[in-house]
């Protein structure tokens, strides 16, 4: 009997051993229709985001119908927006989806991608405790509402992470000549946006946050929206090329079809009706074909 | 503590509707872990029995080296073999970097270090007699060493089991090498981690409900294997 | 049921023989044994004191541990480095000191060897079932290794090495941890089994009685040499030196002179007496005169005409008494000391106390010369 046992979890054990070797299968979701899909020739694209466009769920939406048009099978890969340009330095990924503009100028500065497009935008927007104690709802831009936290020594949260969210953080408070970090108020959680939220939540602090990931978690927090709408509020997202003469294994045809699915007009209009029935709201504005000043990227 | 009882009840639903989502990433972290604990255990094992019963110059240090090895932190792994294995680096041309084969290499290096040290010391907690004996009852170098792992079955089993459990609750290295991509990479620990980001609590109490009753189940077998050859 | 035939044909020369045999352990010396053979059907027993080296020879000779240098010759044939150990090893067996058996039933324990050498089913559970029998733990079978007692233990370890039927067995102090009782069962057991079989045996012990019951020639090691290899009456009587007496048991060891001798007779001085011994050894010679406890008699003393046949008679007081279990040794004082053993009951009878004045008796044939 025991020998029975053993030579069946054996070939159980071996079963799996071969299934997880073989090349992963296309999803469900992914599973392009019976009429023949086309097939690249070069199938397998690297796409570099943000854990924040991840979570908001729209890639579960785009993906699969990007692969299913055009036969790519992307890895979406979710970092921190630094871990995300790097990759793109190191010709890590093919395409990147990222919202942090100035690292983005620097990167197109230093030769690393060949194109950036703007594709949507999202908002940030400041919340706190009800409470509000630093009397920061009604301040007219962001930029005086974090001048009242710094005032007070209201407790901050920051995602001290390097994300875009982060990035646009830290260019607030430079724009007002402050420098917080290190102060006893302004803590940093090192996490994603989730997790910064409910700490706030949890100490009654203040925190920047994108609109959609708050709307999300609305139920678990203790926390309104003071300050939204400011200019400087706004999150922009470019998508990248990255430079293929970094690597050979660059898939620079996978990261135009990628580019030009996301600012199509079809994308565009199914970005712009995402999440409206869950949320109430949608989450994400498109702009391509836009300039960049006009959405203060 | 509603969330616990949201997170129950989510765990219910999602296993009695047979989520599909849930199957798979389910099926995936068995294969991936699976395989790695049998990879670790083809290394670990005859490893571990050859630094027991040999003496060799340098042996001190290489039982060092598995020592610390079964300390070491996941991460660190994982931050190794994407170095290796991402497209400039030394084994790029292998395109295995998020892809379910990276993550068993990511666990195997993981597990083997605990396979090798549980075995070394359930193999030297035998008594040394018992090899002369066995050679001298007329067991060739094969039988014997298969008659001292047999002997050893316990603390062996035990250790097939550390290094199981090692890995199945890993996060680090899987999320790195792995990437968490929905239906290629992701697994329940992963699945868990990015669930909590987002802030769906409820969803990743219900995925850790289900990871705590797959790794439950597996020792539950293991352990009846293990306890069936002890004495009465 | 019959003792199945022996796997041992009728052959010549030596079952084992070792020449220039010398072991090296861990860079320390161990064993150096110049020539030793082990005749066929023969009990060979060596006995000698913890640390001379027993063990190593044993393993030495059953091919477990390799030699520093030397030659050993299994039934005739030489075993060289590039000899199938493992098909010489599988014509002999061990028995340890500890069972050690393997955790699963006694009948898988007895059978293991059987199913290394990859004996058939049924030739198998023949010998099983036999040597189950003939050791008396057939009812043992079914049960697991770790639910036996000591003794039953090493039934088992015996039963599964003679149910192997090997050319040579050998037994490592196999009784040493067991208490006195199941000792004296097992060698009972033993000496019946080793008479019926007629199988070559090294028997390894540190117990003189054992060797005495059990071994047709004795060989005593000392330091890893062999000191004397002989009958055992010849090794127990007639000690080489007086480290081998001292072992064997000599307890009294007397320094003396020969003074005369005549037909094997030799009178010796001996401190302010004389006494008679059986030896050749020329007058003028320096000697050790050994007596074994039991060899000495104690009588009343009394004057007059001799009322034992011992040629030798010696009056002297009691200086001590040391109780020996069931019996009594008892140290007297006659110008030197002389120890004998006494029962009990005869202690108790002879009212025996320090400072009694008694008489003691031995044989010229007990007592033995070594040569200073």
């Amino acid at each position: 009997m025991r020998t029975v046992l053993s030579i069946l979890s054996l070939v159980v054990i071996l079963a799996s051993l071969t299934a997880a070797c073989s090349a992963p299968q296309p999803t469900a979701a992914s599973r392009p229709p019976t009429a023949a899909p086309p097939r690249p020739a070069n199938p397998e694209l690297i796409l570099a985001t943000t854990t924040s466009t991840q979570d908001s769920g729209l890639l579960d939406v785009l993906l699969p119908l990007f692969q299913q048009r055009t036969g790519y099978q992307v890895k979406p890969i979710a970092v921190g927006s630094g871990q995300a340009m790097v990759m793109g330095e190191r010709g890590e990924a093919d395409v990147l989806l990222v919202h942090a503009p100035d690292a983005e100028k620097k990167f197109m500065a230093d030769g690393h991608g060949t194109s950036r497009q703007l594709v949507m935008h999202n908002d940030f927007i400041i919340v706190g405790p009800t409470a509000d104690p630093a009397v920061v709802k009604g301040a007219k831009t962001a930029g005086q509402a974090l001048a009242k936290i710094a005032e007070s020594r209201s407790l901050f949260l920051s995602r001290g992470d390097n994300s875009g969210t982060n990035q646009l953080e830290l260019k607030l408070w430079k724009a007002l000549g402050a420098n917080p970090k290190g102060q006893p108020w302004y803590q940093e959680t090192g996490q994603g946006m989730g997790a910064t939220l409910n700490v706030a939540s949890e100490k009654d602090g203040y925190t920047i946050t994108d609109r959609a990931t708050y709307l999300a978690n609305k139920k678990y927090l203790t926390l309104g929206i003071l300050v939204e709408g400011d200019k400087a509020l706004l999150n922009v997202y470019h998508v990248i090329q990255v430079n293929p003469q970094k690597s050979v294994s660059i898939n620079a045809a996978g990261a135009r079809a990628f580019a030009d699915f996301l600012v199509a007009p079809e994308t565009q209009k199914i970005i712009g009706q995402f999440g409206a029935d869950k949320l109430g709201s949608p989450l994400f504005f498109p702009d391509a074909g836009k300039e960049d000043e006009e959405v203060g990227g | 503590m509603d969330l616990i009882v949201d997170g129950f009840r989510q765990a219910i639903a999602l296993m009695l509707g047979l989520d599909r989502e849930l199957l798979r990433v389910t099926w995936l972290s068995l294969q991936v872990s699976g395989s790695a604990t049998f990879l670790s255990l083809l290394i670990g094992i005859p490893l571990g029995t050859f630094l027991a019963l040999n003496r060799f110059p340098g042996r001190h240090l290489v039982i060092s080296l598995v020592n610390t090895g079964m300390g070491l932190p996941p991460v660190v792994v994982g931050l190794f073999v994407t170095i290796m294995l991402w497209r400039n680096g030394p084994l790029g041309l292998l395109h295995l970097l998020y892809t379910p084969m990276a993550m068993v290499i990511a666990q195997c290096i993981i597990a083997a270090p605990i396979v090798t040290g549980l075995t070394l010391a359930a193999m030297q907690s035998l008594n040394p007699r018992l090899r002369l004996q066995l050679l001298a009852l007329g067991a060739s170098r094969w039988q014997m060493l298969w008659l001292l792992v047999r002997e050893a079955r316990l603390p062996l089993l035990a250790a097939v089991m550390a290094g199981f459990g090692g890995v199945i609750s890993e996060i680090g290295a899987s999320m790195m090498v792995g990437g968490n991509i929905l239906g290629q990479t992701r697994v329940l620990t992963t699945a868990t981690v990015m669930e909590t980001s987002k802030g769906n609590f409820a969803l990743a109490i219900a995925l850790s409900i289900v990871l705590l009753l797959l790794v439950y189940a597996i020792n539950l077998f293991l352990t009846h294997i293990q306890q069936q050859g002890r004495a009465p | 049921m019959n003792p199945p035939p022996s796997a041992t044909a009728k052959r010549n020369g030596p079952a084992l023989q070792a020449t220039g045999l010398v072991v090296h352990l861990g860079g320390r010396f161990v064993l150096e044994v110049p020539s030793l053979a082990v005749e066929r059907g023969e009990v060979l027993a060596i006995i000698g004191p913890n640390g001379s080296g027993k063990s190593t020879l044993l393993q030495a000779l059953a091919l477990l541990v390799p030699l520093t240098s030397g030659e050993l010759y299994f039934e005739g044939e030489s075993v060289h480095p590039g000899s199938d150990l493992v098909a010489l090893r599988r014509r002999m067996a061990v028995v340890f000191q500890e069972p050690l058996l393997l955790n699963m039933s006694v009948r898988e324990n007895v059978t293991m060897g059987l199913r290394l050498r990859g004996l058939s089913q049924s030739q198998v559970a023949c010998r099983a079932d036999f040597w189950l029998q003939r050791f008396g733990i057939a009812s043992l079978a079914m049960r697991h290794a770790r639910a036996l007692s000591g003794g039953e233990a090493q039934r088992a370890s015996l039963a599964r090495a003679f149910a192997l039927e090997p050319e040579v067995l050998f037994l490592d102090e196999p009784f040493a941890a067991l208490d006195a009782p199941t000792r004296a069962e097992l060698i009972e057991s033993l000496v019946t089994v080793l008479r019926e079989t007629g199988v070559t045996t090294v028997f390894v012990t540190h117990d003189r009685n054992e060797a005495l019951a059990l071994g047709h020639r004795v060989g005593v090691l000392m330091d890893g040499r062999l000191r004397q290899l002989d009958r055992p009456e010849v090794v127990f009587g007639a000690p080489v030196d007086l480290e081998v007496a001292a072992f064997v048991g000599m307890e009294t060891v007397l320094p003396g002179r020969v003074l005369a001798q005549e037909e094997s007779l030799a009178l010796v001085q001996v401190s302010g007496s004389r006494v008679e011994v059986v030896s050749d050894l020329p007058p003028g010679r320096e000697v050790l005169v050994c007596l074994r406890p039991e060899d000495v008699t104690l009588h009343a003393p009394h004057n007059g005409g001799p009322s034992s046949s011992a040629r030798n008679r010696l009056r002297g007081r009691v200086s001590r008494l040391s109780p020996r279990g069931a019996l009594v040794a008892v140290t007297v004082e006659c110008g030197f000391p002389l120890v004998a053993t006494v029962t009990r009951r005869s202690a108790l009878d002879m009212a025996l106390s320090l400072g009694q004045q008694v008489d003691v008796t031995f044989k010229a044939s007990a007592a033995h010369l070594i040569p200073r």
